[in-house]
């Protein structure tokens, strides 16, 4: 109905090596679309086919009801903001944001009005003639944001744009991206490998793992509940656990975890008495407490042992061992909680949680608990880990 | 202060090749230059008196034509060299790292033969006898009273054959270098192929593009074998004129002030170019920033 860009049924190979295998999604017209994955995933060769810089094996792309699967790269009214920018060196910033209306013909007047009303857009009128290699990162980037979009894409394809930039400028740059986004109002797909930059600027994210569609949906469907075990790991920290069904009831079930505890969960899949079934419980949703809580039924509570503390500035993560399973837990911090002052090493305590947090994943594969962060024997591994982490979100 | 502080640590860099060039350039030129005005004595050596007469004796009526043609042989042969070498370049640089290597060694392997011995071929390739020309003949395209060789054409396609590779390897080079990844974004940007070439490429490349200009140019203007092969007397160039002025008529006066005239047409354009571009730099290094 309102799909705009429609991929359907990609699939790719370089040699033996297939990038994209089946791969179909909608876009709709006006929204920004993350296509979401590690390196490698196959995103990144799914932009340049809707680009037209590669052609895919088999399938169809469909831009605004017109099939555009063979149209060369300058006959497609789409326009790409490259990872290094690809700013001409040879021009300046005001003849690389005309470049596009200078090839299609446009006269001297119209460029000079179309170029300044973009050069205000990205703030960067007084730089208007100076040679890009003269610019800073971010204006670099907008600079190639304000040279796509000026041909009036229907898609805006943005390949990793903030990947070169560091930290503090790339939430800046989120914040610009998002206010261009709300002017022109045009569709943009968003290739990223930062989770952080997909969940704070998308509509809608499809996550890619090895040339396949894992899952499609708002950040927060994608967040909370992640259909396969590479979603959940991948897109923030999660503990896995495996376990049997012992009890079916509306709307909670009982499962029998191995190494764990019995653990009520909350029905939104099909199960019966026997299934096994795999969970993903995020590390904030479990409470650390020193003293065992009051709570209703609805939450599971479990005694464990800290076996490590890693303090991150805003947040603390714990690793707990309940019984023979270590569970990682994060919690907030709060001066006026004398409580947390007090767990250390090797003290006993509480963990409780919800059972609406317990979320049933329907597909699980061993591999992605490769994802998951744990305390290595090497600590300061860890910490490190922990501490890019930081610097990602 | 901090440019005044580089300038100083450049001058030790540049000393050794500085001196290099004031030893075996400047001042050999200047000697060039000041032999023109000497007298030559009548054994060929040099006289000891300064005279003007030399340069009077430069009105030859025979030398407008023979420096014209000296001109536009070069020019042409430049143009063509350019233009074969920048399709050329674009291709090789956009093939895989390991062909590259290979079609390089074989641009390079002509090389390995004596540059007299390759134009000796083309005299044997081009002889009115050779397979070339009756084979031509037979087909009825020449006719068999007319001449491949001995005419400015035969020191043209020479010219060529000799400079192209000198010409290839600046500019691809320069191409190797190029981001290929611009042609992508001007084609993103909706232009065509032609458009995207020579509005980014051939900028891209505009340094390697120069220095081929030039490597081809200056060498095509002193030209001296080539046209003495096969150019005979209707294709000799200012080079072959001042190899007779040295060792037929001995009169190295005159000589030299052929080749004085030579050196500063090639300086002159160069030396234009450099200040020009000198003065730009200094002048976009004050407005910018």
């Amino acid at each position: 109905m309102n799909d705009f860009l429609i991929f359907d049924s990609i699939s790719k190979s370089f040699g033996n090596h297939k990038v994209l295998d089946n791969v179909s999604l909608s876009v709709k017209k006006g929204e920004i679309f993350s296509l979401l994955g590690p390196s490698g995933c196959g995103k990144t060769t799914l932009l340049r086919i809707c680009a037209g810089f590669e052609e895919p094996d088999s399938g169809r792309i469909i831009l605004n009801g017109q099939d555009i699967t063979k149209l060369s790269p300058n006959k497609r009214v789409v326009n790409t903001v490259f990872q290094n920018y690809a700013l001409f060196p040879n021009l300046t910033v005001f003849e690389n944001i005309a470049f596009g209306l200078r090839v299609s013909g446009t006269n001297d007047k119209t460029v000079k009005t179309e170029v300044y009303k973009y050069l205000e857009l990205i703030q960067l009128t007084d730089h208007a003639h100076k040679k890009p290699q003269k610019l800073s990162g971010g204006q670099k980037q907008r600079v190639a944001i304000a040279r796509a979009l000026i041909n009036k894409p229907q898609v805006l394809l943005l390949d990793e744009p903030l990947a070169a930039l560091d930290l503090k400028l790339r939430q800046r740059m989120l914040v610009d991206l998002d206010n261009i986004h709300d002017e022109v109002g045009t569709t943009f797909l968003y290739v990223t490998h930062d989770q952080s930059e997909a969940m704070s600027l998308s509509d809608n994210i499809a996550v890619l793992n090895e040339g396949v569609v894992e899952q499609v949906g708002t950040p927060t469907e994608i967040y909370e509940a992640p259909r396969t075990s590479f979603v959940a790991a991948f897109i923030g920290d999660t503990n896995f656990f495996e376990g049997i069904v012992t009890e079916v009831n509306e709307p909670y079930s009982m499962l029998s975890i191995d190494y764990f505890t019995d653990v009520l969960v909350y029905n939104d899949k099909k199960i019966k008495k026997g299934d096994r079934v795999y969970l993903s419980i995020r590390p904030e949703k479990f409470t650390v407490s020193i003293n065992k809580p009051k709570l209703s039924e609805k939450y599971n509570i479990v005694k464990g042992k800290v076996e490590e503390i890693i303090y991150l500035g805003y947040h603390t993560k714990y690793w707990v061992r309940v019984n023979e399973s270590l569970v990682e837990a994060k919690r907030l911090h709060d001066t006026f909680m004398l409580d947390e002052k007090m767990i250390t090493w090797g003290e006993e305590v509480w963990l409780s949680w919800h059972a609406d947090y317990c979320y049933m994943l329907e597909q699980y594969k061993l591999e992605d608990e490769a994802l998951l962060t744990l305390p290595d024997e090497d600590v300061m591994a860890a910490v490190e880990t922990a501490e890019n982490e930081e610097d990602e979100s | 202060m901090a440019s005044e502080l580089k300038h100083r640590s450049e001058i030790p860099l540049t000393l050794p090749s500085m001196t290099w060039l004031i030893v075996f350039f400047l001042v050999p030129t200047i000697f060039v230059i000041a032999m023109a005005f000497r007298s030559a004595d009548p054994y060929g050596g040099i006289g000891n008196e300064w005279t003007l007469q030399t340069i009077k004796d430069l009105g030859n009526p025979n030398y407008p034509s023979i420096i014209w043609r000296t001109i536009w042989l070069s020019v042409v042969s430049t143009v063509l060299c350019i233009i074969t070498a920048i399709p050329a370049a674009y291709y090789i640089s956009k093939l895989q790292k390991k062909a590259q290597d290979i079609v390089l060694l074989l641009i390079i392997v002509p090389f390995w033969t004596n540059f007299l011995i390759r134009i000796f071929a083309w005299k044997v390739f081009l002889h009115p006898e050779g397979a070339v020309k009756q084979i031509l003949d037979l087909l009825h395209i020449t006719s068999p009273d007319s001449l491949l060789l001995y005419r400015p054409e035969a020191v043209l396609i020479v010219l060529v054959y000799t400079h192209l590779p000198f010409a290839l390897l600046p500019i691809y080079a320069a191409a190797e270098k190029f981001d290929f990844s611009l042609m992508e974004a001007a084609f993103d940007l909706g232009a065509g192929k032609i458009q995207a070439f020579m509005r980014i490429f051939i900028p891209g490349i505009k340094q390697g593009l120069l220095t081929a200009i030039i490597i081809v140019f200056i060498p095509a203007l002193g030209s001296y074998v080539i046209p003495d092969i096969v150019g005979g007397p209707t294709g000799e160039m200012i080079g072959n004129k001042i190899a007779q002025r040295t060792f037929v008529d001995r009169n190295l006066p005159h000589a030299s002030a052929l080749s004085a005239i030579l050196t500063l047409a090639v300086i002159l354009p160069v030396a234009i170019a450099l200040t020009r571009s000198f003065f730009k730099e200094k002048n976009s290094a004050s407005i910018g920033i």
